[in-house]
């Protein structure tokens, strides 16, 4: 029990009325990095969020560290944030801010360092995702790919236990994604950190992660290692793998009958 | 008729909805309110944050603050004169231009002023920052996007609202001074002394300090409310915006009206 450092247990969610996630069980245990993969819209930014207690489940719970996230108190929860590091999906940089403070915000937020280490540990973040020369930039200077590798230094500028990446390959050429892939895979060993990475990419999520876990349908549809994953004959996962348009997961939100949604126009 | 009554039917509905709308609002608008205050002595712990915004709402608003206190008082001198000449009692000029300014067009103009200047830029900020998930990336980092985001600024409008309303009633009155004495040619000396015998310090300059500082108070909060709550779109944060105008306006003038009935009687 106690090394796995994120437990998801029986988690439901929705937004409204329609049900997004129907009784997810996951587990991440302490020093991986876990894949969590699905189509488009099916919920995994919003699992994150659940994870940071950004949002309560109708049913279920998430614990990180033995703890009920959605049971604490604001000053619990902060707490237990600091542990967490999070890239958002748009990188979520401060406008007003230049790259070299975004990335010292958390520092200048929750240490007293002085400014001199500061600046050490920001020239580090930044050269570890190849930025260092762009700190005086404004995050609208930055490309999309750019400012979603700022974004990264800044989500683990505090060096967290559990860090969480929403989607840190999209946008990015192959050269950086593979140097994004190394540097999850070694940020996560050096920090003794945990990993969670959300991702449409199979092929570069497979080449790094210990473990995946397949959302379809608000259910974990698969899990598996990416060995056993890439064996594997069900044919959701062989069409995710693959990626195939035919199959199992569809491309389509849900909606009623095409031909009867086209023809409802004219029946005037 | 049966047609008549259920329009009508759906016309009441159709109230009753906007008006629980409303009150909705009105109730996280006052619980906003209330955590900005909670959260105020983490932010003025770190004066930097704040004077920072002042510098924002503040500062920048200082061209447009002169420029229409200047015009505003040249005015006041000029139509000022013209009906106080009709009974002889020019030299009083100086005294309608100061009261004018300090009771009412000081605070008054001002926070008009104010909303579309600064308010207007505090909201599509704030909303732009909740789009764009800025707040939500803060609040990950266990930061409070209300103390680090909101109460700064709030505090920074309720400080630089008196002080540009003050400002403005200076420069107002220097503008009167300039049309009336230097132009028109009434005499200088009964222009300040008449001004100095009539003005108030409790009744009239603190009066309208007081009223600048509520109003500092209403504006910064509508300003930061309609942003915080914004839908998180380009057309919500377009439509938060125009909000901000219309509710400091309307806010602005009803509460003149308030403490102005308060503070005759
Ligand atoms: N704030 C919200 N309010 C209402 N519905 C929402 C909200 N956020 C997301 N949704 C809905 O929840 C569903 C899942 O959204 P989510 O962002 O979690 O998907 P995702 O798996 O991250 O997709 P993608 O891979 O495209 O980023 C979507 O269908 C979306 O319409
Ligand atoms: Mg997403």
């Amino acid at each position: 029990m106690t090394d796995n450092i994120v437990e998801i247990d029986n988690l439901s969610f929705g937004y409204g009325g329609r049900m997004l996630h129907k009784g997810i069980n996951m587990s991440f245990p302490r020093g991986k990095v876990v894949a969590i993969m699905g189509g488009s819209g099916s919920g995994k930014t919003t699992l994150l969020r659940l994870i940071g207690g950004q949002l309560k489940p109708v049913d279920g719970e998430v614990r990180v560290d033995g703890t009920v996230v959605h049971e604490q108190g604001r000053r619990e929860l902060q707490k237990l944030r600091r542990k967490m590091g999070m890239l958002f999906q748009m990188g979520a940089l401060f406008t007003d801010l230049s790259v070299y403070e975004n990335v010292a915000f958390p520092m200048r937020e929750h240490t007293s360092l002085p400014e001199s280490m500061i600046r050490d540990l920001v020239m580090m973040k930044l050269n570890a995702v190849g930025l260092r020369g762009a700190r005086d930039l404004m995050p609208t200077e930055l490309s999309g790919g750019m400012a979603r590798r700022v974004a990264l230094a800044r989500a683990v500028a505090l060096d967290p236990a559990i860090i969480m990446y929403d989607e840190p390959f999209a946008g990015l050429d192959p050269i950086s994604m593979g140097v994004i892939c190394n540097l999850i895979r070694r940020l996560n060993d050096a920090l003794g950190a945990t990993s969670i990475v959300v991702t449409h990419d199979v092929r570069e999520a497979f080449s790094f992660v210990d473990y995946v876990y397949f959302v379809a349908d608000g259910m974990v549809a698969a899990e598996g290692t990416p060995d056993e994953l890439s064996k594997s004959t069900l044919p959701f996962v062989h069409q995710f793998v693959h990626g195939e348009v035919d199959g199992p997961v569809p491309f389509h939100y849900p909606a009623p009958d095409y031909r009867g949604d086209m023809l409802r126009g004219h029946d005037v | 008729m049966s047609r008549l009554l259920s329009g009508f039917d759906s016309l009441l509905r159709g109230i009753g909805h906007r008006l629980v709308d409303q009150f909705w609002r009105l109730g996280s608008a006052a619980r906003f309110f209330a955590y900005t205050l909670i959260y105020s002595g983490e932010s003025l712990r770190r004066p930097n944050l704040v004077i920072r915004e002042i510098y924002f709402t503040g500062v920048l608003s200082l061209i447009i603050i002169i420029v229409s206190a200047f015009f505003v008082g040249m005015v006041l001198g000029l139509q000022g004169y013209n009906t106080l000449q009709k009974y002889g009692s020019s030299e009083a000029i100086g005294v309608l231009v100061a009261l004018s300014l300090v009771r009412e067009l000081g605070p008054v103009v001002t926070a008009l002023l104010f909303a579309g200047r600064a308010g207007t830029a505090i909201t599509a900020q704030i909303g732009l920052m909740k789009a764009t998930e800025q707040l939500s990336a803060m609040e990950m980092m266990a930061v409070s996007p209300i103390a680090r985001v909101v109460a700064p600024r709030f505090w920074a409008g309720v400080i630089s609202m008196p002080l540009l309303a003050s400002l403005f009633s200076m420069i107002g009155i220097l503008g009167g001074y300039l049309v009336a004495v230097p132009i028109i040619g009434v005499d200088g000396g009964a222009f300040w002394s008449q001004m100095q015998a009539s003005v108030d310090f409790r009744e009239d300059v603190m009066n309208g300090f007081i009223k600048s500082c509520v109003f500092g108070v209403a504006c910064a909060m509508i300003a930061l409310f309609e942003g915080y709550d914004a839908p998180p779109t380009a057309d919500g944060v377009s439509r938060a915006t125009t909000r901000t105008v219309v509710n400091s306006s309307l806010a602005v003038l009803g509460l003149d009206f308030v403490m102005t009935s308060f503070m005759i009687s």
